[in-house]
């Protein structure tokens, strides 16, 4: 609007008129915007922001972490209880990341394509991991399988281990992740519609072709993106994970929890040399993160008509 | 596509509710074989619902559907032999336009599917057939409105169907593509001869390129018959005032004849039983003459001249009520001219219809 605006003078202006017109207007302060001073301002404290509380953090990680040399970084994450770290947060990431695929994938074409009662129960329960605070999603935990909890006495009778184990680890990591790809899935569905998966329908297609080949292929990255945020948020878990997972060392301590106890111990080379594993898987879901955007924004442009 | 035999379509008391609102509210229907049948009616009328029903997308609540007298709703869409139309075209986007076509012959059974050399043929020739040949490796994002759609028809009748249902066919086109696209349906529809159906709310398009019309309401069907039918004898006050310019005007029937705003007009009662009713006049059916002359008199407000009919709005004496005629144009009218206007045919629909 203010940039017709702006350009109205010089359109209705006759020709000769207009090139007396124009050195006037180049001259004169742009009105658009904020003044320089002000731009500049705004556009430094953002920066510095960023710096302090981002930038110089990770800095410092790698920092800390390099700060006896390369060859004690290398050997304090080839410890055993690093290295058991590293495994279990791997292994926990491929449980949990799985089972939310499969969840998230059938929660949001249950949403997206069908109606029926509870539908918005079950949209806002789906967020309720992300505003509950994660040590109360491990307690729960501990209430239901805890030696004092509900089903704590039938499991350790059926010597079923679940809490300070990895199936524990794993429940409370579930728990804390599954709206992501829920939440990356439910939307683009829902643009979508139903039309395709019926055309396909309407050609003899099975409801499994229906799904290998129109309603995936369709919905790909967006199934990408919600497992990359997943992964990520599975990986770097504290506070669900610190509640179930009773710190047993080279046993149940997930990388976020080694770099914890490490840090208490003042190893502070190997704390930072685990974290600076977790920084960089950080720094690569950003990256990644990007692309997946990108391919999602030429998803939705290709869609209009 | 030669030597496919057309199929007969029956449809039989079919009720449909969403809720309390019922899309379908007994609807009757015989659709003979390679006939090209128009579903007629304003947004909400049911057709787009009976359309989806026949194709297996919705099932009815109560009712029946036959193809050739075989129950058609103890089967799945994908195994109606229906080839179906999107009004949005619903192409599939990741895929080309090759791939869109061959669809439906990839996803076959094993046992009946055709080998890859025979599905590139087929393929071929239906691009051929929609003349779309040389976009066969663009992606549906790249084409235009026209050539999305005859791609979406293209890929419904890959599957060599009996019967192809086209939901607003034109709808999201503009009004030059939609002329050429219509009477390139009416070829099509020659050539291949197949039972189809299409669904419009436009109409000009039914009255064009059908067979038949099926005018429908409110989940009801109004009347079937051609489009010469629908137009010269509405069954029903809707059909009237649906299809062509209608003058509606507010008239009491009583055993003497007709009345407007109290004044008895020289109009035979034809039939129309007593009470409130409407009189229903078609623009181009009011015959214009000399003041006294005709059943109804009035003064001109304002002519338009269009081409051959000039347009001209007349606000009646018996009760002020303004109207649109069209006219010749071998006599010039004149705002301000009193005229005489006789209805050369009328219908009287009781005020309930």
């Amino acid at each position: 609007m203010t940039f017709e605006m702006s350009l109205q003078p010089i359109r209705t202006a006759g020709p000769d008129e207009a090139a007396s017109a124009l050195p006037l207007y180049a001259a004169r302060e742009d009105l658009r915007t904020e003044p320089g001073p002000i731009r500049f301002v705004i556009i430094a404290i953002a920066v510095m922001f960023i710096t302090v509380f981002v930038v110089l953090p990770l800095v410092v990680v790698f920092a800390q972490a390099f700060s006896k040399g390369i060859g004690a970084y290398f050997s304090a994450l080839s410890d055993p209880e690093a290295l058991s770290a590293i495994r279990l947060t791997l292994w926990v990431a491929v449980i949990s990341v799985s089972l939310n695929l499969v969840f998230g994938l059938v929660a949001a074409w249950a949403i997206a394509k069908f109606d029926f009662r509870g539908k918005t129960l079950l949209i806002s329960l789906i967020d309720l991991p992300f505003s509950v605070s994660p040590v109360i999603a491990g307690l729960v935990f501990v209430l239901l399988f805890g030696a004092q909890g509900y089903w704590g006495p039938w499991l350790q009778s059926h010597n079923v281990h679940v809490l300070f184990a990895v199936p524990g680890i794993t429940l409370a990591t579930v728990f804390v992740t599954f709206p992501f790809v829920a939440r990356a899935l439910i939307p683009l569905m829902q643009e979508q519609g139903t039309q395709e998966e019926e055309a396909a329908i309407s050609l003899g297609a099975s409801g499994l072709q229906t799904f290998f080949r129109v309603t995936l292929p369709n919905i790909k990255w967006g199934v990408l993106y919600g497992v990359l945020l997943c992964n990520a948020r599975a990986m770097g878990e504290f506070g669900a994970v610190s509640v179930v997972s009773g710190h047993i060392r080279g046993e149940t301590n997930t990388m976020p929890l080694q770099v914890e106890i490490l840090y208490n111990e003042y190893q502070f080379v190997a704390a930072f040399a685990i974290a600076s594993l977790l920084a960089m898987l950080a720094l690569i879901t950003l990256v990644a993160k990007t692309i997946l955007e990108r391919h999602l924004d030429e998803g939705q442009h290709s869609r209009g008509d | 596509m030669k030597g496919s035999i057309p199929v007969a379509i029956e449809v039989r008391n079919i009720v449909k509710k969403f809720g309390a609102f019922a899309a379908l509210d007994g609807v009757d229907l015989k659709v003979a074989n390679g006939e090209l049948l128009a579903l007629l009616g304003p947004s909400g009328s049911g057709k787009t619902t009976l359309l989806r029903i026949i194709a297996g997308l919705d099932w009815p609540d109560s009712g029946e559907v036959t193809f050739d007298g075989e129950d058609a709703l103890a089967r799945g869409a994908g195994e109606r032999g229906v080839g179906f139309v999107f009004q949005h075209y619903a192409l599939f986007r990741h895929m080309t336009v090759f791939e869109n076509v061959a669809f439906g012959l990839r996803v076959q059974p094993r046992a009946v599917r055709k080998d890859e050399a025979r599905i590139r043929a087929r393929v071929k020739e239906l691009l051929d057939l929609v003349q779309l040949d040389w976009l066969a490796d663009r992606y549906p994002s790249q084409l235009s409105g026209g050539q999305r759609q005859r791609i979406a028809l293209a890929r419904a009748l890959a599957i060599e169907p009996r019967i192809l249902l086209l939901d607003e066919p034109f709808g999201a086109l503009d009004a030059k593509v939609r002329k050429e696209l219509r009477q390139w349906l009416r070829a099509l529809h020659s050539e291949i001869n197949m039972t189809s159906i299409f669904v419009t709310h436009d109409q000009e398009e039914a009255l064009e390129v059908a067979n038949r019309v099926v005018v429908m309401d409110k989940g009801r069907i109004e009347q079937i018959g051609t489009p010469g039918e629908v137009y010269d004898h509405p069954a029903t006050a809707f059909v009237h005032g649906f299809i062509g310019e209608s003058i509606v005007l507010p008239v009491d029937v009583t055993d003497g004849g007709v009345r407007l705003g109290g004044k008895a007009l020289d109009l035979a009662v034809n039939g129309a039983s007593a009470g409130a009713s409407r009189l229903f006049v078609r623009r181009h059916d009011m015959q214009v003459g000399p003041p006294g002359s005709g059943a109804l008199q009035g003064a001109v407000q304002r002519v338009r001249t269009f081409g051959p009919i000039q347009r001209a709005e007349v606000a009646l004496s018996a009760d002020k009520t303004v109207i649109e005629i069209d006219a010749p144009r071998d006599r010039e009218l004149r705002a301000g001219d009193i005229v005489g206007l006789q209805p050369r045919r009328y219908r009287i629909f009781a005020a309930r219809d």
